[in-house]
């Protein structure tokens, strides 16, 4: 009676998980799968090696990277600092970077927009003051600086929690051994907060890849993602097949980058998230 | 009597306004087991994080060998230390563990892997080289701090209550393993505790601490036979710790009572304390006992009884071989070489005996 209780309990979430999860899925992968006959053919996979669809990719796998190494640089130092305040502004300075993410997306996106925009915010207080004004809308940067901005708090929340777990005593205890600053951070905070760090990598990496709402909002259509791509295939050509065949190839590349990630994850710490 | 090797010299401390150490005064020797014993916020711990170069004085100075180290960092001292909760590293094993000071002072591979070898053997931790911190016990977790501390070959170990986490049997098992590897090294161990007992197994000197002011300095057997006030008395093992008058020399006066004793020196009419150990109360027949009390408790403790005994308003704590049923007339005899007679306290760091006790 119990079992079965407890089975009942479960029941929602096999609904969820097959209903949204799994079918969905399956749905993609009949769809890469086939023409729009219905017919077996692999040529919405192979559709990749189409040279806009391959600059569409590396394009993505770059900038991807190059945000994920920004927020790591930005984020990493920033948890060190976190790690050393009081705790009453630890949490206030938590609390202020996590802050962004209670709006909206999109809004925060637009918004961004409104900064950078040539006739913009930041443009025409430039002017005022008499410095040259940036050039960057619609170009790589600025989807990348809002890409920087939107996926800065995934990095600094995995490393600044990896961080406030290491116990001051263990630190102590290298330094009774003889260890200076530089080799307490390499020999005890760093392969200490390596889960930390694959875990905001991922956390970053991933949206970083798959987005496709920066490059079309902050690159007027010059900035074209892989994300960008399918979008069109789906909303502009109506080829749910090739649109769907591209999704496949990108989680391809999704699930290989964490696979990669967390085999450098020796702790199995940072593989929470996969 | 080998040399002074530490010296801390009018050190005071205080974290965010209070004061933990005020002027305090400490020398240790060289070879030497010192206990630094005292309740929590005594500032034990203060005193050995200072030696170890964790924390630094406000005002006062720290000697080690005759030069001042006090602004000297912790990596550069002489010195290691066995933390209270192991600080093992998690993400290395035993060996790595063990390994990290050496490899710091950049040994050879081959001196390394002997040291290794040497100092786990030495903590009876043969063979767990490449295993796991998290796969060790407590108490095995503590053994591979000792070695990874003692394989620097300091001159000074520090030990933060090491044994405090772990079980009673364990306990008692390490503190011989300590004994003895003291014995081996030949090195100065200076031990934080706030267990009585551990001290006056292990130390050859015992610093009692309270309320940041050393209380009384001295061996075991001082300590214990001879508490300097009613702090240390009631510290170190249970006491009868009761108002009394100092009469004459060798006379003095409890609970209304006259009862001989050895000390003199006091004065005539002199309100003291008094401490009489409870092994040292012996319950007679009620008509040769000094006072007489009747027996209010009874509890069996294995090696004696535990017996309180209500005489003239005061229930004395007695620990006797013999039983003595609850509501049994008894009289109360104590040699008057177990009565210990202490100056009542007067200045304002004697204070500090009263408050805790």
């Amino acid at each position: 009676m119990r079992k079965l209780g407890r089975q009942l309990l479960a029941g929602p979430y096999l609904v969820w998980i097959i209903g949204f999860i799994l079918l969905p899925v399956v749905v993609i992968l009949y769809f890469a799968l086939t023409n729009s006959e219905g017919d077996f053919t692999l040529s919405n996979i192979l559709a990749i090696g189409d040279p806009i669809h391959l600059k569409a990719l590396f394009l993505s796998l770059r900038l991807a990277v190059v945000c994920t190494v920004i927020c790591l640089i930005l984020a990493y130092p920033l948890a060190m600092i976190l790690n050393k305040t009081g705790r009453k502004r630890q949490n206030l300075i938590v609390f202020i970077f996590i802050l962004p993410m209670w709006m909206n997306f999109m809004l925060r996106i637009l918004a961004w927009r409104m900064l950078l925009n040539n006739n913009g915010v930041i443009n025409t207080l430039l002017e005022t003051l008499g410095l040259p004004t940036l050039n960057i809308i619609n170009t790589s940067t600025a989807v990348v600086f809002c890409m920087v901005y939107d996926f800065l708090p995934f990095m600094v929340l995995p490393i600044y929690n990896s961080m406030a777990r290491i116990s001051q005593d263990v630190v102590e205890a290298a330094r009774d051994l003889g260890a200076g600053s530089v080799t307490v951070f390499f020999k005890i905070i760093l392969p200490l907060t390596l889960s930390g760090v694959i875990s905001g990598i991922i956390m970053v990496f991933v949206p970083a890849l798959t987005s496709f709402a920066i490059s079309d909002l902050l690159g007027g259509g010059k900035v074209m993602l892989i994300g960008n791509v399918i979008e069109q295939a789906f909303n502009q050509q109506f080829n749910w097949n090739l649109g769907s065949g591209l999704s496949i190839v990108l989680m391809i590349f999704v699930v290989v980058s964490m696979a990669l990630m967390s085999a450098h994850d020796k702790e199995g710490g940072g593989a929470g998230v996969w | 009597m080998s040399k002074r090797l530490i010296n801390l010299e009018n050190i005071s401390k205080s974290f965010d306004g209070n004061l933990v150490l005020d002027d305090l005064n400490l020398y240790i020797r060289e070879n030497e087991f010192l206990t630094l014993l005292g309740p929590s916020g005594c500032g034990k711990t203060t005193t050995l994080r200072l030696i170890g170069g964790f924390e630094t004085p406000d005002k006062g100075r720290v000697l080690f060998d005759d030069k001042d180290i006090t602004a000297l960092p912790p990596n550069q001292r002489q010195v290691n230390t066995v933390f209270q909760k192991y600080a093992l590293f998690p993400h290395m094993n035993i060996a790595e563990n063990i390994a990290f000071g050496l490899k710091i002072k950049k040994k050879s591979k081959k001196y390394i892997n002997d040291k290794i070898k040497y100092a786990l053997k030495l903590v009876n931790l043969d063979g767990f080289e490449n295993r796991g911190v998290e796969s060790l016990s407590g108490g095995q977790q503590q053994r591979v701090a000792i070695a990874r501390a003692i394989v620097n070959e300091p001159k000074v170990l520090l030990l933060d209550a090491p044994l405090g986490a772990l079980d009673l049997k364990l306990r008692q098992d390490m503190q011989y393993e300590l004994i003895r590897l003291k014995n081996e090294l030949g090195i100065t161990f200076v031990y934080v505790t706030h267990d009585q007992e551990e001290a006056l197994t292990m130390s050859d000197t015992i610093v009692v601490m309270n309320q940041g002011y050393i209380q009384q300095i001295g061996t075991p057997e001082d300590i214990y036979n001879e508490p300097t006030n009613a702090f240390v008395a009631d510290f170190i093992g249970e006491s009868n710790i009761i108002d009394g008058l100092m009469l004459e020399d060798r006379l003095v006066e409890i609970l209304g009572v006259k009862f001989p004793c050895v000390d003199v020196g006091f004065g005539k009419r002199r309100p003291v304390d008094v401490v009489i150990r409870p092994e040292d109360v012996e319950l007679v027949a009620p008509e040769h006992g000094t006072i007489e009390g009747d027996v209010t408790s009874l509890i069996f403790k294995g090696v004696h009884w535990e017996i309180d005994v209500m005489a003239n308003g005061y229930e004395w704590l007695v620990h006797t071989t013999q039983m003595h049923p609850v509501g049994s007339h008894v009289g109360i005899k104590v040699d008057p070489f177990n009565i210990q007679i202490m100056h009542k306290p007067e200045s304002s760091d004697e204070r500090a005996v009263e408050m805790d006790a």
